[in-house]
């Protein structure tokens, strides 16, 4: 192998190279101390960041876990699409399991086809950590999205039920982690708590990485409902009365169909982004997220349920 | 793309009333990192609340239950960047449970700063958390004298202050520490200068923040490096490949270095220094890299590789430490315990209590039981040997945390000296 000639100086060791390192530690710490893990990944940047930081973490080796994807099918094909690719570029294995799959076993009713899934995603992620044995699951929160996340640990804490107890989490000092679970619990552990939206895209650009192009600006059929901007999908329609438009979007997140609302932007280019995002006056959560605008602990009481 | 922006860990230590909060939303909202929909959020509670303007202090809210007791639970961890640098701040509660938060944030900071309420001056509290940072050991010290604006911009009353302060702080291991007079109702001297203290010729806080020189917080002398994981592919491409991958938590080290790996004292060379990126010439902490090695030795997690010139690393069974109890259910002599340190576990024994510390006058008790927030000079019997520094020279070798093995719990936090 040839050496890399970059003069990696003290005075060069920027705020990314110091939350790479500190990913990778993470990481290898989950891969090293618990028996049976498992890194949940979308398809989203968040997560292919993560891919990303396991690489770094791990190669020449495979990864010590799995992929998992917990499916809402409420999914932008272009997401989907990535997430498969990835997997196959990697080489590395992908379990997939859907919320059909538990829609079957009767363990989601769901109410509303035109609804956002994602308060029933935490029932099928359960079910696959138990039907795995899982007991860490690697993630790809961030603790800038939203203030339940500002106060939850790196190594994260579910009791048998999935829930989080913000009230008792352990103490987390230095860089040294207490992987430690009983039987029948297990950990979500967040290697990139850290980073914010920008050092994320940041770090797309460093990296190059390979993204779904609805990250970037596009024309798209949306409708305004409600102070939001709404994709038109097989799975949103318009009401009586609503007018369909084309108009020039991007996501900022790219979660369920029914709730992710595009944000109106010309940004093409992973540059152009970053330059928006230094401006941007709304949160990534609050500008793209209904689902969490429902009332200011929304994200608390899911977290509570075993979401993420 | 890629800027030369450092990252910059802090942690903000002082209560409600000396307007703590105020300061870390001043920071947020004048660098315009507080976004619309968090502002407008903030601006409709307070004005629920029957507040006449804005209060700041509200971003720092988090949880549900502190919102409904007007209290913060834990610590916080915030973020801003500054085009010179990136933050994270550890906020902490100024509440009953202190101690324990405070030495959680402050483990990682490499900045403390300590809030005075300029009409108050030097408090019992001011105390408790200059000696928290200096067990910490945080390099660099900022004394925020708060509230100017209530005492007219005194010049005479922040240099009484300031008197005081340093006259405390001399029995401290403090390294570092800068007197900031500022508002943070008016803004003054946080991120903008402001008009009111023109007789202050420093740097406002934001520029400290910026401009502190941060490069020897690590340990830039000791090459350590504690095996974390074994990297073997097992893959025809890479079949011979057997890798150490781990954080250098102290020094550097290139390529045909001589090692010593311990406990066990087998000395090698290093052959190559693995990242995705390519091989390195160099690497230093704290960069995570992967070794392999010019002989084949039997190497595990939980190892320690230093360089053979260096200074060495201790390798005990037993050492005294500095310990910080976080538990509710109080210290057991009688009951085993497991030490984490670095990448090596260990089962443990307390084999003295020696003393405790009255973190408010730092007078030393005689201790039979430790308790929650409690800090105490205690000896450990380890069931293997520790390869470790004192916790002045290396914060990553130095320090562990102690589990309770029966709810695995981390129950303490401990530094080595």
């Amino acid at each position: 192998m040839k050496l890399v000639e970059k003069n990696m100086t003290k005075h060069t060791f920027t705020h990314l190279d110091a939350l790479e390192s500190e990913s990778i530690h993470i990481m290898r710490e989950v891969a090293a101390e618990c028996k049976n893990p498992a890194l949940l990944f979308s398809g989203g940047k968040d997560s292919i960041v993560m891919l990303r930081l396991a690489e770094k973490a791990f190669r020449p080796a495979k990864f010590p876990f799995p992929l998992v994807h917990i499916d809402t099918e409420h999914n932008f094909p272009e997401v989907i699409a990535t997430r498969d690719k990835l997997a196959s570029d990697l080489g590395e294995r992908l379990i997939v399991r859907s919320l059909e799959d538990s829609i079957k076993r009767g363990t989601i009713v769901i109410k509303d086809e035109s609804k956002p899934r994602n308060p029933y995603q935490s029932v099928t992620l359960l079910e696959t950590i138990e039907e795995f044995g899982f007991d860490a699951c690697l993630g790809g929160a961030r603790r800038d999205e939203e203030k339940a996340r500002a106060k939850e640990r790196i190594f994260s804490f579910r009791d048998e039920f999935g829930q989080w107890d913000p009230k008792n989490q352990r103490p987390e000092l230095w860089d040294t982690y207490n992987t430690r679970v009983n039987a029948g619990e297990n950990i979500r552990v967040f290697p990139i708590s850290n980073w914010t939206e920008t050092d994320i895209w940041e770090y797309i650009g460093r990296e190059n990485l390979h993204i779904p192009n609805i990250y970037f600006a596009h024309e798209r059929e949306v409708i305004r409902r409600g102070g939001n901007v709404i994709p038109v999908s097989e799975l949103v329609q318009p009401k009586p009365g609503e007018k369909v438009e084309v108009a020039t979007v991007r996501f900022r997140t790219v979660g369920d169909m029914t709730c992710t609302a595009p944000v109106e932007s010309t940004a093409s280019t992973v540059e152009e982004i970053i330059a928006e995002t230094a401006t941007t006056r709304i949160t990534e959560r609050g500008a793209t997220r209904m689902d969490d605008q429902t009332s200011e602990a929304s994200m608390e009481l899911r977290k509570k349920e075993g979401y993420f | 793309m890629d800027t030369n922006t450092q990252l910059l860990r802090f942690v903000t230590a002082g209560s409600v009333d000396d307007g703590k909060s105020t300061l870390i939303g001043r920071l947020l909202h004048d660098s315009k990192s507080i976004f619309e929909d968090q502002f407008s959020a903030i601006s409709k509670t307070s004005e629920k609340r029957g507040m006449a303007s804005v209060d700041l202090s509200l971003l720092t809210d988090g949880l549900q239950a502190e919102r409904e007791q007007g209290i913060t639970i834990d610590v916080a961890y915030r973020y801003f960047a500054t085009p010179k640098r990136k933050f994270i701040i550890g906020d902490t509660p100024g509440h009953e449970q202190y101690t324990r938060n405070m030495v959680t944030a402050a483990s990682t900071a490499n900045l403390a700063i300590i809030l005075i309420d300029a009409r108050k001056g030097v408090l019992t509290q001011t105390k408790r958390h200059s000696y928290l940072a200096s067990l910490l050991n945080v390099p660099h010290v900022v004394l925020a004298v708060n509230k100017m604006d209530m005492v007219d911009y005194s010049q005479a009353r922040f240099d009484e202050i300031v008197s005081e302060y340093k006259a405390f702080a001399a029995q401290l291991d403090l390294h570092d520490v800068h007197c900031i007079p500022l508002s943070a109702l008016n803004g003054d001297m946080v991120v903008d200068r402001g008009e009111n203290l023109d007789w202050y010729k420093g740097p406002a806080l934001l520029e400290f923040l910026e401009e502190v020189e941060i490069d020897h917080d690590v340990n830039t002398s000791d090459f350590r490096f504690p095996v974390q994981w074994v990297c073997r592919p097992q893959t025809n491409e890479h079949h011979d490949f057997r890798g150490f991958a781990g954080r250098i938590e102290g020094g550097e080290i290139s390529v045909g270095d001589e090692i010593t790996i311990l406990p066990s004292g087998r000395t090698t060379t290093v052959k190559e220094i693995v990242t995705y990126d390519g091989n390195l010439a160099t690497a230093f902490a704290p960069q995570s890299v992967t070794l392999t090695l010019n002989d084949e030795i039997d190497i595990s997690r939980g190892d320690m590789f230093v360089k053979t010139s260096a200074h060495p690393p201790k390798v005990e069974k037993e050492f005294e430490a500095t310990l910080c109890w976080l538990a509710e259910a109080p210290l057991d002599k009688s009951r085993k315990y497991l030490v984490k340190h670095t990448t090596r576990s260990a089962k443990c024994l307390f084999s003295r209590l020696d003393y405790r510390v009255d973190v408010n006058t730092l007078e030393q008790h005689a201790v039979e039981k430790l308790n929650m927030n409690d800090i105490a000079r205690v000896a450990i019997n380890v069931q293997s040997p520790l390869v470790f520094d004192s916790y002045d020279i290396d914060r990553s070798t130095g320090s562990f945390i102690v589990i309770d093995e029966a709810n695995n719990n981390t129950v303490a936090a401990g530094m080595i000296a």
